[in-house]
């Protein structure tokens, strides 16, 4: 028994990957937290307060390109659609986060404020049941799970393929960013879901919470990781990508290529969705415009930088984009859009492969 | 009925009573009780767009032959193995496999794999981005569900399997290479391999030495005369040369349906097959 989960262990990693990966987690999981919260505020190895929560935000990201990345890069389906996924599972979270403000907002009402500022006198039915903390994470997953489900099976069973998916998913995002905008739809309009106070009665803004929040996210996104792997490393990962190259002689291989398709089209939503579950609570809103097209392609922007079809890459992709990003919008605001469209041309031209794909081609030109 | 038909059935846990054929009215029912059939096309039309590319085509396959199937462009033979495999639906007609209890024509592409039919496509197609190894993996007989793939483990018989296959098609020592990267001709011959892999009980073949030199082509030959005898061998081939090496049965499509059917000494004399074919 031990001796198998070795072996598929090692199948999944060499050792020296291994031993990478679980340097990385122990930095990001063990001596970030150390250097924020155990150093002295004036020593030169203490972590400042207001790089938790950005590079907690940054765990995020990795989830949701990993879950992109799995698609996209190992099943070869396009989705231009995970800012609904991600928006979807924080719009759960958020709805959980202002229930438990119950009382405590400007107008002292058990509603929601954005309620009692249209006038409502009672919670909408869907709002029933997120005051409860396994309720509401339970349904940002199911309820992201379930859309992607039923849009899949149709899709996939229409045969809708490449550009046109693509371009179905965006739809998709867009008419639900339309719909969340509307106040009738009861999820706060344009302002969306905000002035959180407290977590599970820890305080949001307290230096502890947002550590606790980051070392969450972190773990995750090791979970995440894992799991990946464990499938892009199993036969189902192996006839996923043969799908992928030739979805017809994977069929008459006897593989039914619509099942593979729809599972790991719902998996990477409802990956997709636990990030933003794990955004909302750290970066204090959520609101439609986590829907706009832009962030659902800046999402495949990040796994093409880093690498389709390297889980490691598409993580690495998302933190070096949202690095540049966080630096360059505040050093020249206007200049981020230009900056990522001129990357994201210049990889497609010179890096097809993305970061990952020139890093092992560079190892094998090293050891042939 | 033949005993080894009768232990098949058994072998199966079906009565034997479900081996009455189901087209009574077919001008095949005579042929259809002989048990060394194994695959029947029976009065199969396919039209795209008002334009018949099968016109009630009728075709037997006994087990264990290596048939080729000749004719100019257009006469129906891609179309034809599109629909044995389900890639294409037929507006009238029936395709069924040995005993007669499936009716091909109603299953999907992955279905009538599991039955044990085998496609090679015109091209070669194999999974270029999988190993040489990999690919004859993903091709083998066994768990097809995704569920199950996420947990299956491959076996020492499996293992062995592929080896066997590896070496018969002359790719062992190619086995950990990308398929992708594999030169034309090889690939031809992995994609053979994968079907042996397979296990079909009939095997389609669609032109399977296009590009080849004449070494390449020559061992192919001796690959699917191998190959047929335990199994039955369809192939699709425009090379009149290649035929003549491989043949003992010839059928000849023109317009949608079989213009002749026999020995390619008798199918080269053939006077209408000469005028729509040969003599082109």
């Amino acid at each position: 028994m031990l001796a198998r989960v070795r072996q598929r262990l090692l199948e999944m990693h060499t050792t020296r990957a291994w031993a990478a990966l679980l340097s990385a987690a122990a930095l990001v999981l063990v001596v970030l937290p150390l250097s924020n919260g155990v150093m002295a505020p004036n020593s030169a190895l203490h972590a400042p307060d207001y790089l938790v929560p950005l590079l907690g935000k940054f765990l995020c990201f990795g989830i949701s390109a990993l879950s992109v990345d799995i698609i996209w890069g190992f099943a070869g389906i396009l989705s231009l659609g995970h800012g609904l996924f991600f928006a979807l599972g924080g719009y759960a979270m958020g709805m959980y986060l202002m229930r438990s403000i119950a009382g405590e907002g400007v107008y002292r009402s058990v509603l929601p404020d954005f309620m009692v500022f249209l006038d409502w006198k009672s919670l909408p039915w869907y709002w029933r049941g997120f005051d409860s903390f396994p309720f509401a994470m339970m349904m940002a997953l199911l309820g992201p799970g379930l859309l992607a489900f039923v849009f899949g099976y149709f899709a996939f069973r229409s045969k809708i393929k490449g550009v046109y998916f693509s371009i179905v998913t965006q739809a998709l995002t867009y008419a639900a960013m339309l719909l969340f905008f509307q106040n009738s739809a009861g999820f706060g309009g344009n302002n969306g879901l905000t002035d959180f106070k407290h977590i599970l009665g820890f305080p949001l803004h307290a230096a502890t919470t947002r550590l606790g929040l980051y070392v969450v996210s972190g773990v995750t996104l090791l979970l995440a990781y894992l799991a990946c792997r464990y499938i892009t490393t199993s036969k189902f990962g192996r006839v996923l990508t043969a799908i992928r190259d030739a979805e017809l002689k994977a069929r008459f291989c006897g593989y039914e290529s619509t099942n593979y398709k729809l599972f790991v089209w719902t998996f990477s939503a409802v990956l997709c969705a636990l990030a933003g579950a794990l955004y909302v609570p750290q970066v204090g809103i959520i609101n439609p415009s986590e829907m706009q097209p832009s962030n659902s392609i800046e999402m495949a922007i990040w796994v093409a930088v880093g690498g389709r079809g390297s889980l490691a890459g598409a993580v690495l992709g998302a933190w070096l984009i949202n690095g540049g990003k966080s630096w360059l919008t505040a050093a020249f605001p206007s200049a981020w859009l230009y900056v990522l469209g001129a990357l994201f041309i210049l990889v497609t031209l010179f890096l097809p492969k993305g970061i990952a794909g020139a890093w092992s081609q560079l190892m094998r030109k090293r050891r042939p | 009925m033949t005993p080894d038909l009768e232990m098949a059935l058994a072998a199966r846990d079906l009565p034997s009573s479900s081996l009455v054929p189901k087209a009574e009215s077919s001008a095949h029912a005579l042929s259809s009780t002989r048990a060394s059939l194994v695959l029947w096309v029976e009065e199969i039309t396919v039209s795209f767009d008002g334009f018949k590319a099968l016109n009630d085509l009728t075709l037997t396959l006994d087990r264990g032959e290596l048939r080729c199937i000749i004719g100019p462009n257009g006469a129906g033979k891609t179309t034809l193995m599109d629909v044995i495999t389900g890639k294409t639906r037929p507006d009238h007609g029936a395709v069924y496999l040995e005993n007669r209890l499936f009716d091909l024509t109603t299953m999907s592409e992955c279905q009538i794999a599991a039955l044990g039919i085998g496609r090679k496509f015109q091209r070669p197609t194999v999974f270029g981005g999988h190993t040489v190894f990999e690919n004859c993996e993903l091709a083998l007989r066994g768990k097809k569900g995704a569920f199950s793939n996420l947990f299956s483990r491959m076996s020492k018989a499996d293992r062995s399997r592929i080896d066997e296959v590896l070496e018969t098609v002359g790719l062992s020592d190619r086995r950990g290479e990308l398929a992708g990267s594999l030169a034309h001709g090889h690939k031809q011959w992995l994609e053979i391999g994968m079907l042996l892999a397979q296990d079909p009980k009939v095997l389609l073949v669609d032109e399977p030495v296009a590009g080849m030199n004449h070494a390449e082509m020559e061992r192919t030959a001796q690959l699917l005369k191998r190959l047929a005898g335990e199994r039955t061998v369809v192939v699709v081939e425009h090379d009149m040369e290649f035929i003549r090496q491989i043949a003992r049965k010839v059928t000849v499509l023109h317009e949608g349906s079989v213009l002749a059917e026999g020995p390619m000494e008798k199918i080269q004399n053939d006077p209408r097959v000469i005028e729509v074919y040969l003599g082109a």
